[in-house]
């Protein structure tokens, strides 16, 4: 077998059993949560009968045992459940059973949260990557240290300050961009592109100095080695020197700060959400935690465990693919 | 200064703080002649509705636990939404007054144990039924039914039986009577659904009457409607589409109505209403109803069972400092009765309570009560809560009383905190009549009775006062019933109400609008319904 597939099945079952972990650690984590759904959705003039017949339904009844193998096991055969919110008890029993799969309520989200995260990346890297070889290719220059400021600068404020700067900016003083950016199934695709400009731009601040100084230093890094130095005597051109002979050396730790970033975009944006009115996943979980729609939580966090161990493999293998060493172990 | 006082006076008219009486009285008095007078009363008020336009209104509501259902509804979003799709038996109109919806008139009877409605005919709901009491017999069975789930079960619980005269009559027979059943019935929880075999499906979003037809709805996101042609009001629902928008943040709020992504924008904070004043492109809209914020005294929890200790709290506030800082003067100063000048049966007589350290420490030495008293706060009370505590300490420290402030979290602050802990704040959002605000909260039975005041002799007099004014169909009789009611609630009761909030909107200068009514924010939650693009 080839070593990279063997090293990809190793890393995936020892991603899955991380996940196993992962499950139990966000079940239990819910189950400390106070106060529960039945009673945040009935209200305070909820009977005690109303009560305990809805938790019946919800299956909030059972031992937290049975009800983690229920969920479990429901999620490996691709269910995760049906949302607390709708549920027949809820309607009052004459409306029958309204509550949508947890996989309706949260794909749309994800695919929100995904397209964001995308577009942001697809301007973010490059440029990080570019700015990072730039910058080392001139290194201690006047361009160096303007790149340089100016992205710690971003990075140094939170991400809601630097999203109402960009709304000043591009929403009042010079108005160009939409600053709502609540899309939807229907919008076109050139204007949801439109929509989340400024979102994508917001994210695009905020991730680009950790890549660029990552990109910036692991080249640095490298000049300093022989096998540089012998390209430099055999006089190779500065941009040859790099882009030739250190960029490819460079590509793990990269990889791995680019991976980090992404999943950055994928979980950690809800502040970002909620200043543009993206209906992302993050606002989703947000909700879903205060109204303790516990199904939707946990499917929430799974996919979050999911999008770090998945990125993490990708970066990985891309480790191991740019080195020859590990491509080729004896 | 005439013209500046003048355009006041016209805002006021417009926003419904003052009457048409009252305009021209002081109109007049600035030296203008009635004709002219009169024209600006009416310019102010019989604008023109125009057809055309696509609503776009930015809210600080919702949530994605919302759903269609009018029984669960819990927020300003959803109530909006039930607004825009549905209509109710009766409805507060923006003059304040109730007035039939789909129902064309209602009379009691046997004193007001007995109330008939007869219905509009010719109404469709948007899945094409006609409207017949049947379809208001099955909503009202899904609300008050014996498994129901709805948040407006109470609201129903004195009614006895529902019998149809004919396809447009409702005959409700009460176990009491109610002279504000009408009332009780508007309530936004109570939208008529199309029923079928005497059911009702409350997810359907084709059983509205309203004026918009649901296009999309994503909870916690976005509702959008489409104008429905056969709406039976003429001259609303002037809108083509109307989008109500979820925009929670603030700062989002404000950048989106500024930018002209939104055409409304509703909770403005008080703290940034005068610089978004300024934008050349919009207006705000400010009217005083009856949303109000209450630090609840559970008179079962120590030491708010003794009458001495509510008394020196009361006057240890200092309320028009709490409107100074906390709302900006956006609201007026409370007196500890849920009641407001937008009530009827306003208790005028009754002496104000404001900070007086010599009363204040005069009770609480008369109490014989010493150590810290736990206040609980939470923003999620009301916005500002925690800073109102903090200024309540200092106010009661210059009176030697020791409040000990508990920061409450969030999360979880109306199952844990409110109606439970001694002492927290809330806040309480329109309620169109005495009755119905006591029923919410005063009353002994209700759960919600968040100051547990139920056993002193004073609540026990209030609790008869309540019942008898329910029924009491005489204009004084019934007056003087409330007056007392509310004299017992001041001088006795746990509730200390030291602000009433006052709602701030922004909009586009480009809609145009009638008298705003006070009930809800949102022109009663009815800017759909009601505005139009000029």
């Amino acid at each position: 077998m080839h070593p990279i597939i063997k090293t990809i099945l190793v890393r995936l079952s020892l991603g899955l059993m991380t996940l196993l972990a992962v499950s139990i650690i966000i079940f239990s984590a819910v189950e400390f949560l106070p106060g529960d759904f039945t009673e945040a959705i009935l209200g305070q003039l909820a009977t005690p009968e109303t009560i305990a017949a809805f938790r019946k339904e919800l299956g909030l009844d059972q031992t937290a045992l049975v009800r983690y193998l229920n969920w479990i096991g429901g999620v490996l055969q691709g269910d995760f459940g049906s949302s607390f919110s709708g549920k027949g008890s809820v309607t009052g029993g004459t409306g029958g059973d309204r509550s949508r799969d947890v996989v309706d309520l949260i794909a749309p989200r994800l695919w929100n949260t995904l397209f964001l995260a995308g577009m942001t990346a697809i301007i973010a890297v490059p440029l990080s990557l570019f700015l990072g070889v730039t910058s080392a290719l001139y290194r201690n220059s006047i361009y160096d240290r303007a790149v340089n400021v100016t992205s710690l600068t971003t990075i140094s404020f939170p991400e809601f300050f630097v999203a109402y700067v960009l709304i000043l900016i591009f929403g009042s003083l010079w108005p160009v961009l939409p600053t709502l950016a609540n899309v939807d199934a229907a919008t076109p695709m050139l204007e949801r592109i439109q929509r989340c400009a400024l979102p994508a731009l917001t994210l695009t601040l905020v991730i680009i100095a950790h890549m660029m100084r990552m990109t910036r230093a692991a080249i640095i890094n490298l000049l300093a080695s022989p096998y540089i130095q012998m390209a430099i005597l055999s006089g190779a051109s500065k941009r040859e020197v790099i882009i030739k002979h250190a960029l490819p050396n460079a590509w793990a730790p990269i990889a791995t700060v680019i991976a980090f970033n992404l999943a950055y975009l994928v979980v950690g944006v809800v502040v970002v959400e909620v200043v543009f009115v993206y209906p992302g996943i993050g606002q989703l979980m947000v909700d879903s935690v205060t109204s303790r729609n516990i199904p939707v939580v946990q499917a929430c966090a799974l996919i979050f465990a999911v999008t770090y161990i998945l990125l993490n493999l990708i970066a990985d293998i891309i480790g191991i693919v740019t080195n020859p060493r590990l491509l080729h172990p004896k | 200064m005439t013209k500046k006082f003048i355009q006041k006076q016209q805002d006021k008219l417009t926003n419904g703080i003052i009457d048409r009486r009252h305009f021209m009285k002081s109109v007049l008095a600035t030296g203008l002649a009635v004709p002219a007078a009169l024209s600006l009363a009416n310019s102010a008020e019989a604008a023109t509705p125009k057809r055309g336009g696509v609503l776009r209104h930015a809210t600080g509501y919702g949530s994605t636990d919302d759903s269609l259902d009018p029984g669960t509804s819990a927020n300003s979003l959803s109530q909006n939404v039930i607004y825009t799709r549905g209509n109710h038996l009766t409805e507060v109109s923006n003059e304040g007054e109730l007035i039939g919806e789909l129902a064309e008139s209602f009379e009691p009877s046997n004193n007001a144990k007995k109330w008939v409605f007869d219905l509009r005919k010719g109404v469709e709901f948007h899945n094409g039924k006609s409207l017949t009491a049947d379809d208001v017999i099955a909503t009202m069975e899904y609300h008050g039914g014996e498994d129901s789930t709805s948040s407006a079960k109470g609201n129903l619980s004195s009614v006895v039986s529902m019998t149809k005269d004919g396809n447009h009559r409702v005959i409700f027979e009460l176990s009491e009577g109610n002279a504000d059943f009408p009332y009780l019935v508007s309530d936004y929880h109570f939208m008529i659904n199309a029923s079928k075999n005497g059911k009702i499906d409350p997810q359907d979003p084709a059983n509205g009457t309203g004026g918009y037809m649901v296009d999309s709805y994503e909870p916690g996101v976005k509702f959008v409607g489409k104008r429905n042609p056969n709406y039976f009001k003429e001259g609303h629902a002037n809108f083509d589409e109307v989008q109500l928008i979820a925009v929670i943040d603030a700062a989002a709020r404000q950048s989106a109505i500024m930018s002209g992504d939104a055409d409304f924008a509703d909770a403005i904070p008080a703290k940034t209403v005068n610089l978004l004043a300024r934008a050349p492109n919009l207006e705000i809209l400010e009217t005083t109803g009856t949303q109000h914020y209450i630090f609840p005294m559970r008179l079962d929890t120590e030491p708010f069972d003794n009458y001495n200790v509510r008394k020196a709290l009361k006057y240890a506030v200092n309320r028009q400092e709490l409107l100074d800082k906390i709302l900006l003067g956006h609201g007026v100063v409370g007196n500890d009765i849920p009641v407001s000048a937008a009530m009827p049966f306003l208790n005028t007589d009754l002496p104000n309570y404001s900070f007086d350290p010599e009363k204040a420490a005069m009770h609480y030495k008369k109490s014989g009560h010493s150590g810290p008293i736990p206040l609980s706060v939470a923003d999620a009370g009301f916005s500002g809560g925690v800073s109102a505590g903090e200024l309540m300490v200092e106010s009661a420290k210059q009176c030697g009383i020791d409040i000990q402030l508990v920061r409450e979290p969030n999360d979880g602050y109306w199952s844990n905190v409110w109606n439970v802990k001694g002492w927290c704040n809330s806040y309480w959002g329109g309620r169109p009549t005495q009755d119905v605000m006591y029923q919410a909260a005063y009353t002994k039975e209700t759960n919600w009775n968040e100051t547990a005041w139920k056993d002193t002799d004073a609540a026990i007099k209030f609790n008869e006062l309540v019942v008898m004014a329910r029924s009491e169909t005489d204009y004084e009789k019934r007056k003087g019933l409330y007056w007392d009611a509310q004299a017992l609630l001041h001088d006795d009761g746990g509730s200390l109400i030291p602000l009433w909030a006052n709602y701030i909107h922004a909009h586009a200068k480009t809609l145009g609008h009638g008298p705003v009514a006070g009930n809800w924010l949102n022109d009663g939650n009815k800017v759909s319904e009601r505005w139009w693009f000029s």
